[in-house]
């Protein structure tokens, strides 16, 4: 399957339908990306008004998400898409759901934002949040990419990414332990980077099940739950 | 509520999903082998180069556009193209090993084991009893408990012995379009064929009818193997277990359904089976 594949349908009607699907789905990633972005910022500068809207804006994402559930559904009872059209739709019936759960992981590190914009602020200003946080909205970024551009190889490059952004996890909760054992008062306000943290680590497992989908969408390989180098080998297949 | 220990729903996880297993053709014992066939119309090549094996005892179904040769490819397997002049036939076809094209074979016990029903119901303006019995009366067969014995066998085969067995000495012309399939297929199973050609069997069918007939199709491959014409592609994704794509008297792509609707090897197939001008 290849990016002008959408098009090409005897029924322009169809087209359109998928096409439409599509975009989206893309608008849906981009506003998610927005989410991410504004919690990141509202936390690392006590912003209490952007983390509001964070929180109220999560509505619009659910929204899409429903709004593009229904289309999908109306296309698979009324046009019985098969191959990679029918791959599509079970690509984006996935990929939405995953968008949603980062839409809502995001909308709690607003709520974090709001937390600790309360308490004393530490000298690095959160920098390990914000260093987590620019690394998995890219990954989100680089997902959505590789969705539009229906590139492979990029998805699996975002799986890789997992990784790394798996480990800068693990490393800020070893910090946070630290500095809970080290003085008892940091523990509420460690609590809530933690939640931080694992809602970041979150984003990035997300981000990388949609990658799993692209290579679905692309090649009618199901990768998910195998290991990297399988997917690897999938992709350039 | 069971009070024992074990689950009740256990899941098996070898076998996770019927049909979660892709059919193997490799794996599969062959019925009919198609090797290097081409045919003509007078000049007109309508068949080419077509290699494949037909599994047993399993549903077989050709989509491609009109034209295509899906139904002369068909009606190569009981040698009905030799009823048109200018045909002419290169290759084998082996049943069972035996090529049908050879000189010593009868053309008439070839059909009698390779069956054939057609897009339109074509009963004969005979009562339904007669239309089923009319195999077994060319074969010379009279005993009348025998006749009945098989008639009503083949009518419970097509699934039509509910709904016909209180009028069988009414005609089979006053049957709704479904069961005058059904009975020509009981005509067809009546003299137990091994091979059941079926050339868009439903499509003069309404959908309810048509489900039937489907239904008729998963029951009775247990017994036959079937090979199918159909313009319906959603149907030879239902029915079928392996799928033929010809285009242009070509065989594009063979292989196991599943993997054929989901995600098919060849462009050109995709292009079809997704609604795509290529």
């Amino acid at each position: 399957m290849n990016k002008t594949s959408l098009s090409h349908h005897i029924s322009r009607q169809f087209n359109e339908e998928l096409e439409d699907i599509r975009n989206k789905v893309l608008a849906m990633g981009g506003l998610v990306e927005e989410q991410i972005e504004n919690a990141i910022t509202a936390l690392v500068n006590a912003d209490v008004e952007l983390a509001e809207m964070v929180i109220s804006r999560d509505y619009q994402v659910n929204a899409l998400e429903v709004a593009i559930d229904e289309e999908s559904v109306q296309v698979l009872a009324r046009r019985q898409p098969a191959a990679g059209d029918l791959r599509l739709i079970i690509a984006v019936i996935k990929t939405i759901t995953d968008l949603e759960r980062i839409g809502d992981q995001a909308e709690r590190i607003g709520r974090m934002a709001i937390h600790l914009a309360e308490m004393e602020r530490p000298k690095n200003q959160y920098s390990e949040l914000e260093h987590l946080g620019t690394q998995v909205r890219k990954m989100l970024h680089n997902a959505l990419d590789a969705f539009a551009r229906m590139d492979t190889e990029a998805a699996f490059a975002v799986a890789k990414e997992d990784i790394k952004v798996d480990a800068e996890y693990e490393a800020i909760m070893r910090q946070m332990i630290t500095f809970m054992m080290e003085d008892p008062r940091n523990v509420k306000r460690t609590l809530d980077i933690m939640w931080s943290a694992r809602a970041l680590e979150r984003m990035g497992d997300h981000a990388c099940n949609i990658s799993e989908y692209i290579i679905y969408l692309v090649k009618g390989k199901d990768v998910r739950h195998t290991s990297l180098e399988h997917m690897e080998k999938q992709a350039r297949d | 509520m069971s009070s024992s220990t074990t689950p009740t729903h256990a899941i098996d996880m070898d076998n996770l999903g019927r049909g979660s297993a892709t059919n193997q053709l490799a794996d599969e014992t062959a019925c009919l082998e198609i090797k290097q066939l081409n045919l003509f119309y007078g000049e007109k090549q309508a068949l080419y180069d077509i290699d494949m094996i037909i599994p047993k005892k399993r549903v077989t179904a050709y989509i491609g556009p009109s034209g295509c040769g899906k139904s002369t490819l068909l009606r190569c397997i009981n040698r009905m193209n030799d009823l048109v002049d200018s045909v002419r036939v290169d290759g084998e076809i082996l049943l069972d090993g035996q090529d049908i094209y050879d000189k010593s074979v009868n053309v008439a016990d070839l059909r009698r084991r390779v069956g054939m029903v057609f897009q339109k119901p074509n009963p004969f303006p005979k009562t339904i009893y007669e239309n089923v019995a009319y195999g077994l009366r060319l074969q010379g067969i009279k005993d009348r408990r025998r006749i009945d014995n098989v008639v009503e066998k083949a009518l419970k085969g097509a699934a039509l012995w509910e709904e016909v067995k209180d009028r069988l000495q009414e005609s089979a012309l006053g049957l709704s379009g479904g069961q005058q399939q059904r009975v020509v297929i009981a005509r067809a199973i009546a003299i137990e064929p091994e091979v059941l050609l079926l050339d868009e069997p439903a499509s003069a069918l309404d959908p309810i009818s048509t489900l039937k007939i489907e239904e008729l199709i998963y029951e009775l491959k247990n017994k036959y193997t079937i090979v199918i014409v159909t313009h319906n592609m959603q149907q030879a994704a239902r029915v079928s277990d392996y799928t033929a794509f010809m285009y242009m008297g070509k065989l594009i792509e063979f292989g196991d359904t599943k993997t054929l609707f989901t995600n098919p090897r060849e462009k050109q197939t995709e292009d079809y089976i997704t609604g795509r001008y290529g």
